[in-house]
């Protein structure tokens, strides 16, 4: 059974600040299949076109039968864990600062044996399943865990390096204003959040949310303006210290793409929200995010943005919107190479419609806030880059995935 | 029944060993020219007396043996290198032997050897194999130290061996390194020393570990005609074996590529594990010398705890064992490792070990194992030495 774990004590500013450092982070081309797949939180080995081995390591060609067609394909993660060993000294930095370590062996049902980490609740001699995550230097690893659920599971100390488990953690969400905020605010308070701020702009103006956000024991509103360098800068003075996640759920969004509209007054402001906004935030806490990636139980951890899915293909009806929402994207892919070296990951929570004003005209299945909130929460318990939210969210990516032109034509309406 | 050929006619000689260093500011390539110049002196040759060369190091990047010939000055008209670490000083005999009998050189001079700088051994852990890199680093980044420890994990669990078992294994090696002056390790080790010691990797402590270090090792080959002509002591190769790869569908290693190949051994050599008046394994950690006496034929599949339990594995003993203390107590001079057994196999068949010489000493086994690529050493061979009747 695994230790509840405890709420971290306040940190002494006299002592030195811990630094980040890595797990060993190279790894070959074929490796990075791995890698692809705990993105995405899926399990994965290469599999052979040819005569269907699978394998581990991943190879550049069958071992069974020299084929030269390996797929990367769900595979079932049962096994037995044959052999297990503590780690206690590394030459790695990093491993000799989390000795001891529990590491080994799982004979998978599928075939291989797989070296892993090794969840401290698993038995020796018994049935294990294994989860693909994303390590602290962003790589794809195995960790092998209890086939049933244990009390306190999520705490064990390799499981929780893995993910950005929102438990004792102190969370920012940038806009209070976004109709889904308290519902996000409350999904992180009952995932064990130590502290959820809330940033609000235009503090003068009322808006529906705040009663249900002042009411959370645990919310923080502050005030953050994302289209206004200064109120960054300052919010980051205030809390940047203490934000181990930070989910910029901001979203300026009108109708229309490039014809319907006469001028580019409205594209400015979602550009100025949606992708300035975040270049914003992320000048201002990123580098405070990446210097706290090793601060013990509460440590910088995640940097989630909520974005539309049509972020990877374009919505004519929301042109203009949608290319914000790509800008975004393209500026989250540079800010998660900027933030490794922090081991503070960067996700991506894909959003169909979401059941709202300005997606008034759209036919269902929409996006209520609570589907959003549990996205989020489980996206980093998960650890992962992307989570598609919602079956519309899904089936774009699904389609993407095949053809992304297809889609295109899909999206603007030439497909019957 | 297997159409290996005798080594007939063709013999190994001139067996060196430079002290070893814990840390050394030296490159490979000294150490290298060191144990060269040693075996060369040791057989009265000049360096232009030798056209063939074997090498086996770690640490000679960015040259590989090519430039290594250039650096040291030999022209050859036969050139091999071993990247088999454990494995390196049995292959680099068979292979140099087939090239004497075969006329392709006339005498070929075999080194190892390593340099071990501050920070070597991280350094080549981190460039060491594709799978290391890819499945093994990134999971605690034990190096070989955690992939030994499963495998004495599953070997415990699996045949009821015990940590005394091993434990009996290092201490008789440290009872032989204390007379090879050479050797890293000068103080006595206990059984509870060992049990007590410093955990690295559950169940692997500090002392079924071996010490990084610098040094080298060199013998050559040649015909017999040729030293008998110089009045060099001498020793036959009874019979090899190599394999690569081996059981590869194990789902974790508990035998070695010698559980294939070890019929063809010893009745190439005509001779039975009992005719053994000692036996250098390769100990990069107690439980693969287990797996050799096992695999070897000298028991069955999970008795060797039990027939080393009975027997006396030092130099005084009834079968002695890594006589020169082995890589565990003399130290692990990179790829030299692979040659330390067969150097010190040859000087006691050759009557030539001084203080580790086991009495009337004509039979050896020397055998090998090495490169962990991934979950398992995938390199191992042995060879029969023997030398002349007392």
């Amino acid at each position: 059974m695994t230790d509840p774990l405890a709420r971290p004590p306040k940190k002494n500013p006299q002592k030195v600040q811990t630094v980040p450092v890595l797990p060993p982070s190279f790894r070959s081309r074929a490796a990075m299949g791995l890698t692809a797949a705990a993105a995405e939180g899926r399990f994965k080995l290469q599999h052979c076109a040819e005569c269907g081995t699978v394998q581990y390591p991943p190879r550049d060609a069958c071992v069974s039968c020299l084929g030269l067609e390996l797929l990367w394909k769900d595979t079932d993660p049962v096994g037995e864990l044959i052999a297990d060993t503590i780690v206690h000294t590394s030459p790695n930095l990093y491993f000799r600062r989390q000795a001891p370590w529990r590491c080994g062996t799982v004979r998978l049902s599928a075939g291989p044996s797989i070296f892993c980490h090794v969840h401290g609740d698993c038995v020796k001699g018994s049935e294990v399943r294994l989860l693909s995550r994303l390590d602290r230097a962003g790589q794809g690893v195995l960790i092998a865990i209890p086939k049933e659920t244990t009390p306190n599971m999520a705490d064990d100390p390799e499981l929780r390096e893995l993910g950005a488990d929102p438990k004792h953690r102190r969370v920012l969400i940038t806009d209070g204003r976004q109709p889904g905020a308290p519902a996000l605010a409350k999904a992180l308070l009952d995932a064990g959040a130590m502290t959820v701020f809330v940033g609000e702009g235009e503090t003068w103006r009322p808006y529906p949310e705040r009663s249900a956000l002042e009411k959370m024991d645990g919310v923080n509103l502050m005030p953050l303006d994302l289209t206004d360098t200064s109120s960054v800068v300052e919010l980051a003075g205030e809390i940047g210290g203490k934000v181990d996640i930070l989910i910029n759920n901001a979203r300026f969004m009108r109708p229309g793409g490039v014809l319907a509209r006469g001028d580019t007054a409205f594209a400015r402001d979602e550009m100025e929200v949606n992708y300035l906004g975040l270049m914003r935030l992320a000048q201002a806490f990123g580098p405070g995010m990446k210097a706290r990636g090793a601060d013990g139980i509460n440590n910088a951890a995640a940097w989630v943005n909520i974005l539309s899915i049509n972020a990877i293909a374009n919505d004519p009806a929301y042109g203009s919107f949608n290319a914000s929402q790509a800008a975004a994207l393209s500026l989250a892919q540079s800010l998660r190479a900027e933030l490794r070296p922090g081991g503070v990951k960067v996700m991506t929570v894909f959003c169909g419609p979401t059941d709202d004003d300005w997606y008034q005209d759209v036919p269902p299945p929409k996006l209520l806030p609570g589907a959003i909130a549990r996205s989020v929460v489980q996206g980093l318990r998960d650890g992962v880059e992307d989570v598609l939210c919602g079956d519309v969210a899904k089936d774009y990516a699904e389609r993407w995935r095949q053809d992304p032109r297809v889609l295109e034509r899909e999206l603007a309406g030439d497909v019957g | 029944m297997s159409r290996r050929q005798s080594y007939d006619g063709v013999v190994v000689t001139a067996p060196f060993s430079t002290p070893y260093e814990r840390y050394s500011t030296q490159t490979a390539h000294y150490w290298l020219a060191r144990a060269l110049k040693g075996t060369l002196d040791a057989a009265g040759l000049r360096k232009e007396g030798i056209d063939g060369l074997s090498v086996a190091s770690f640490t000679l990047f960015p040259d590989s043996p090519v430039g290594l010939s250039q650096h040291l000055g030999v022209t050859l008209r036969w050139l091999d290198s071993i990247p088999m670490g454990g494995a390196s000083g049995v292959v680099a005999l068979r292979r140099a032997a087939r090239a004497v009998q075969a006329g392709d050189a006339e005498i070929v001079a075999c080194v190892a050897g390593d340099t071990n700088h501050i920070d070597s051994f991280r350094k080549l852990l981190s460039s060491f194999s594709r799978f290391a890199m890819d499945a093994a680093y990134p999971y605690g980044y034990g190096g070989p130290n955690s992939m030994f420890a499963l495998l004495t994990d599953r070997y415990m669990q699996e045949y009821g061996a015990t940590r005394e078992d091993f434990g009996r294994i290092a201490v008789a090696q440290r009872e032989n390194a204390l007379r090879n002056p050479n050797a890293l390790m000068k103080r006595p080790l206990s059984l509870e020393d060992y049990l007590e010691a410093r955990p690295i990797s559950d169940p692997i402590a500090l002392f079924d570990c071996v010490m990084p270090c610098a040094g080298a090792e060199a013998f050559l080959v040649m015909s017999e005609e040729e030293a008998v002509k110089r009045g060099l002591p001498f020793a036959r190769i009874a019979g090899t074996i190599e394999r690569h790869n081996a059981f590869p569908d194990d789902p974790i290693q508990l035998r070695g590529g010698w559980a294939l190949d070890v019929e063809d051994l010893w009745s190439m050599a005509g001779m039975k594990p009992a005719d053994m008046d000692l036996v250098q394994t390769y100990d990069d950690y107690p439980v693969i010398s287990v797996m050799q006496f096992e695999d070897l034929g000298f028991c069955s599949k999970g008795e060797a705890p039990a027939f080393l339990r009975d027997r006396d594995l030092t130099v005084t003993g009834d079968l002695p064992h890594n006589t020169s203390g082995g890589q565990l107590s003399a130290g692990q001079a990179g790829a030299a490792g692979g040659f330390l057994g067969m150097v010190e196999a040859l000087r006691q068949v050759t009557r030539t070990a001084g203080p580790t010489q086991v009495a009337d000493a004509k039979n050896a086994l020397v055998s090998g194992f090495g490169m962990i690529n991934y979950d398992r050493g995938l390199c191992s061979g042995a060879a029969i030495l023997t030398g002349e009747s007392a």
